[in-house]
């Protein structure tokens, strides 16, 4: 056991591999070089259709204790995941790796695989059941969680080294050019899964729309791919909306949008160049909205809008609010159609969206990031993974890779959820180091980093309502009252992983 | 400046509810109007004045004013709100069918005796008399003289549309012998008015063109039900940059003049004078509420030194 830089307890390795705790946001330099696999031959008539995935996963070589993975670009309407586990455990394969991109609370139907010994455990972090199950002592299964940065990172470096990459292609032609543009499961961009085409031994296109060759645009290439595979169906696209994708109309919502968009007005970010990532979610939208209105009215012509894309930055961006949109993952069927018929709407891989070990991401040149929370501590280290319940139930995300990356970092949270404070002395997981975040803003009062002192002064002249962060807390305790700590076992059931690899904080197993 | 609250919005929040009354800090409305009225069913009204009592009660920081609706005094209701709530120290009561001077003078009265029993200042309970009838609107002048714990007159457009039997429309061209008869009275005895609420949450543009209207007409506020409508009825009554600027420039024409001896200036070819002078600085009151202005300005730069 060691602490690291925020008190957390790490251990010293974790499913086999030794642990380097979280130090700062910045320091760890990367050595040598980029991972490689092998060169590949395919002469003229090759065919590289295979009639099944059984047949693909044969041809591939996958083997027990090897890795597989998977984008998850079709997010909670995603079948292929089930599928290839399925298959898998019908042949009798044991102790495989997932390290996709992320796994849904679809995924709960591999569950009873994980209980069979066919998968091992996962290199990405989970939503849902998994996380859940696994944090009640239920589910035995390693889990390293990972940001979209970090992931896209461990697998450049070679940390986490995928045998076989199964890629949904909603576009696809039989020499394994695809997009993810068009056909009945079109989800937009497939940015986190141009790293396993390029890094992993083995490629599988798997799509149900197969198209004559070339497909164009292209945005995996032919020279990738191994093998392509045609199914009856890859997933339900009306599922990649995984939350409302409208305003929210509850007046605390509403509240805390308009201090947040009051906060960048103040921040001098919002001129000409702006750059800009919101997620989805009412209140995220709602400060889309407000920023959006204020653009409009200030003549502002913003740069680029990033990350999961929504409906509502295709509206900026056709609006000429933007000039483009930097799409890693597309949010809902707006932003699939966006992408497809808009040059400025530009595809980027994880790498270049928020890897920390390239000569640059895209998350390094935003001016504001909104983000959510589902805990806060008043050395404004934030927990996106856990809930207060301490079950491991979400993914991380681009939450700490845009934290770091953009000039302010703002968290957005009711202060009360359920019954309980949002701001606590120690949150349940550090997913984000307070380090990196500018601002929190709840409908009872705003709290400043102090590294932002100059923001703080200009927020206090508008007579913004800004609060210490630990005067915030008391705040919302008098409401609440102060809820009693979570016990846990020792048993770490998950590490959290910073993007450049260092442990952040571990979760461990709590205590029914 | 003594005096002066600026009251632009004033929401109104149902007293039976725990969990909008917690929100309560979190508004920023300048006044809000607790309701032991209409918003609380008659099985309720005994457990909702209790509520709002131990909400005031422990509502220490208190960052609005807090106006309490209680039940019209000739309702076995009414006494026994005042008598709960008055001792957690509301700032002052809605009066509802506020019909006649008679009905403010016996609130008055009432609030003067709670008063004496509680120990605090005469005078410390305000009163907001709702004028909601074709009798109130009649008597406004009456009422407005009714009492000096009046701030202000609000007009009540949807009891009052009853008393008329008319419908209420989007436009509201029935209500606009009603709004100008309570403004004259509240003018005409230097109070604030206070127009009516509109009822449809999710139509923005329909509140913005009311309030827009009562904001020409002169009232200096108006009623909420939601707080979504607390944004789009600040953004009316904020004073244009333009306005901020002249109004800006009219009081500092004024401090020179007074240098020179005089009471009267010419600023761009036209006179400032006394009334003049007086609306810039309501301006400027208003503009420092939005955070358009840093300083307050202070007395003497609008009467001078005495």
């Amino acid at each position: 056991m060691a602490l690291n830089s925020l008190g957390r307890e790490i251990p010293e390795s974790y499913a086999g591999k030794p642990l380097i705790p979280y130090g700062d946001p910045y320091a760890i330099r990367p050595q040598g070089n980029v991972a490689a696999r092998p060169l590949k031959r395919v002469n003229p008539g090759h065919n590289k259709r295979l009639s099944s995935l059984r047949e693909a996963i044969e041809a591939s070589g996958l083997k027990d204790g090897m890795t597989i993975a998977t984008h998850h670009s079709l997010r909670n309407g995603d079948f292929l995941l089930n599928r290839i586990v399925a298959e898998i455990a019908a042949m009798g394969l044991k102790g495989i790796w997932i390290a996709s991109s992320s796994v849904h609370p679809v995924h709960a139907e591999i569950i009873p695989h994980i209980k069979s010994g066919v998968i091992a455990g996962f290199q990405c972090g989970v939503n849902g059941l998994i996380g859940e199950m696994a944090t009640k002592g239920e589910l035995t299964c390693p889990i390293v969680v990972r940001t979209h940065g970090g992931r896209a990172r461990s697998v450049i470096e070679g940390s986490v080294h995928i045998d076989v990459a199964f890629i949904a292609a909603p576009c696809c032609d039989e020499y394994g050019n695809m997009n993810g543009y068009y056909g009945p499961s079109a989800c937009g961009s497939l940015g986190y899964a141009q790293i396993d085409a390029t890094y992993a031994s083995c490629v599988i296109a798997v799509t149900d729309n197969l198209v004559p060759f070339p497909v164009v645009p292209v945005s995996i290439p032919q020279t990738l791919v191994d093998y392509v595979v045609v199914v009856d169906r890859l997933g339900d696209p009306a599922k990649i909306v995984s939350t409302t994708t409208r305003v929210t109309t509850d007046p605390v919502g509403l509240q805390i949008a308009s201090y947040a968009s009051q906060v960048i007005e103040a921040s001098g970010l919002l001129r000409d160049g702006f750059s800009f990532q919101t997620g989805s979610g009412g209140i995220s939208l709602a400060v889309a909205e407000k920023v959006r209105n204020a653009m409009r009215k200030g003549s502002i012509k913003g740069s680029f809008g990033c990350g999961g894309i929504t409906g509502y930055f295709v509206d900026m961006l056709e609006e000429g609010l933007f000039s483009a949109l930097m799409d890693v993952q597309c949010f809902d069927q707006e932003a699939v159609q966006s992408i497809g018929r808009n040059r400025a709407h530009q595809e980027i891989s994880a790498d270049m969206y928020a890897n920390p070990f390239n000569a640059g991401a895209v998350v390094n040149r935003l001016d504001c990031v909104i983000l959510g929370a589902t805990e806060v501590d008043t050395s404004f280290n934030v927990n996106v993974n856990t809930e207060s319940n301490g079950y491991l139930l979400h993914n991380t995300g681009g939450h700490s890779d845009t934290a770091a990356g953009a000039k302010l970092s703002i968290i957005v949270a009711p202060s009360i959820r359920g019954r309980l404070p949002i701001v606590r002395d120690r949150v349940t997981t550090i997913t984000t180091p307070g380090e990196t975040i500018g601002v929190v803003v709840t409908e009872r009062g705003i709290a400043v980093n102090e590294k932002h002192a100059e923001l703080k002064e200009e927020l206090v002249r508008r007579k913004l309502p800004v609060k210490d962060i630990a005067e915030l807390q008391r705040e919302i305790c008098r409401v609440t009252g102060t809820p009693r700590p979570l016990e846990f076992e020792d048993e770490v059931v998950a590490v959290i992983e910073y993007r450049d690899g260092s442990i952040i904080d571990v979760v461990r197993r709590v205590k029914e | 400046m003594a005096g002066f609250k600026l009251r632009r919005s004033l929401l109104y929040v149902p007293g039976n509810m725990p969990s909008m009354l917690q929100n309560i800090p979190i508004f920023n409305c300048d006044s809000v109007i607790i309701d032991l009225e209409d918003a609380v069913p008659l099985s309720e009204k005994d457990a909702a004045r209790h509520l709002v009592k131990r909400f005031l009660l422990n509502y220490t920081d208190r960052n609005k004013e807090l106006l309490v609706r209680i039940n019209p005094l000739d309702t076995k209701w009414g006494y026994e709100d005042l008598k709960v709530v008055l001792p957690a120290m509301p700032d002052g009561i809605r009066l509802p069918k506020a019909d006649t001077p008679e009905i403010v003078e016996r609130l008055d009265t009432l609030l003067t005796e709670f008063e004496e029993e509680l120990e605090v200042e005469i005078g410390r309970f305000g009163i907001l008399p709702s004028l909601e009838s074709a009798l109130g609107v009649i008597n406004a002048v009456g009422i407005a003289n009714s009492s000096e714990r009046i701030f202000a007159l609000a007009f009540g457009a949807e009891d009052y549309t009853a008393s008329m039997e008319i419908e209420r429309s989007r436009g509201g061209e029935e209500l606009f012998n009603a709004r100008t008869r309570v403004l004259w009275a509240a003018k005409a005895k230097g109070i604030q008015a206070v127009d009516t609420i509109f009822a449809d949450v999710s139509d923005m543009e329909g509140l913005r063109a009311e309030t827009e209207l009562a904001k020409r007409l002169g009232y200096t506020g108006k009623c909420l039900v939601n707080p979504r409508q607390i944004e789009v009825v600040h953004d009316v009554f904020a004073p244009k940059q333009h306005e901020v600027e002249y109004a800006l420039q009219v009081i500092e024409a004024i401090q020179r003049a007074r240098q020179l001896g005089t009471g009267v200036i010419a600023l761009g070819g036209k006179m400032v004078d006394a009334p003049v002078v007086k609306r810039a600085a309501r301006v400027l009151r208003t503009a420092y509420a939005h955070g358009m202005v840093d300083t307050l300005i202070d007395e003497e730069a609008i009467h001078g030194a005495q």
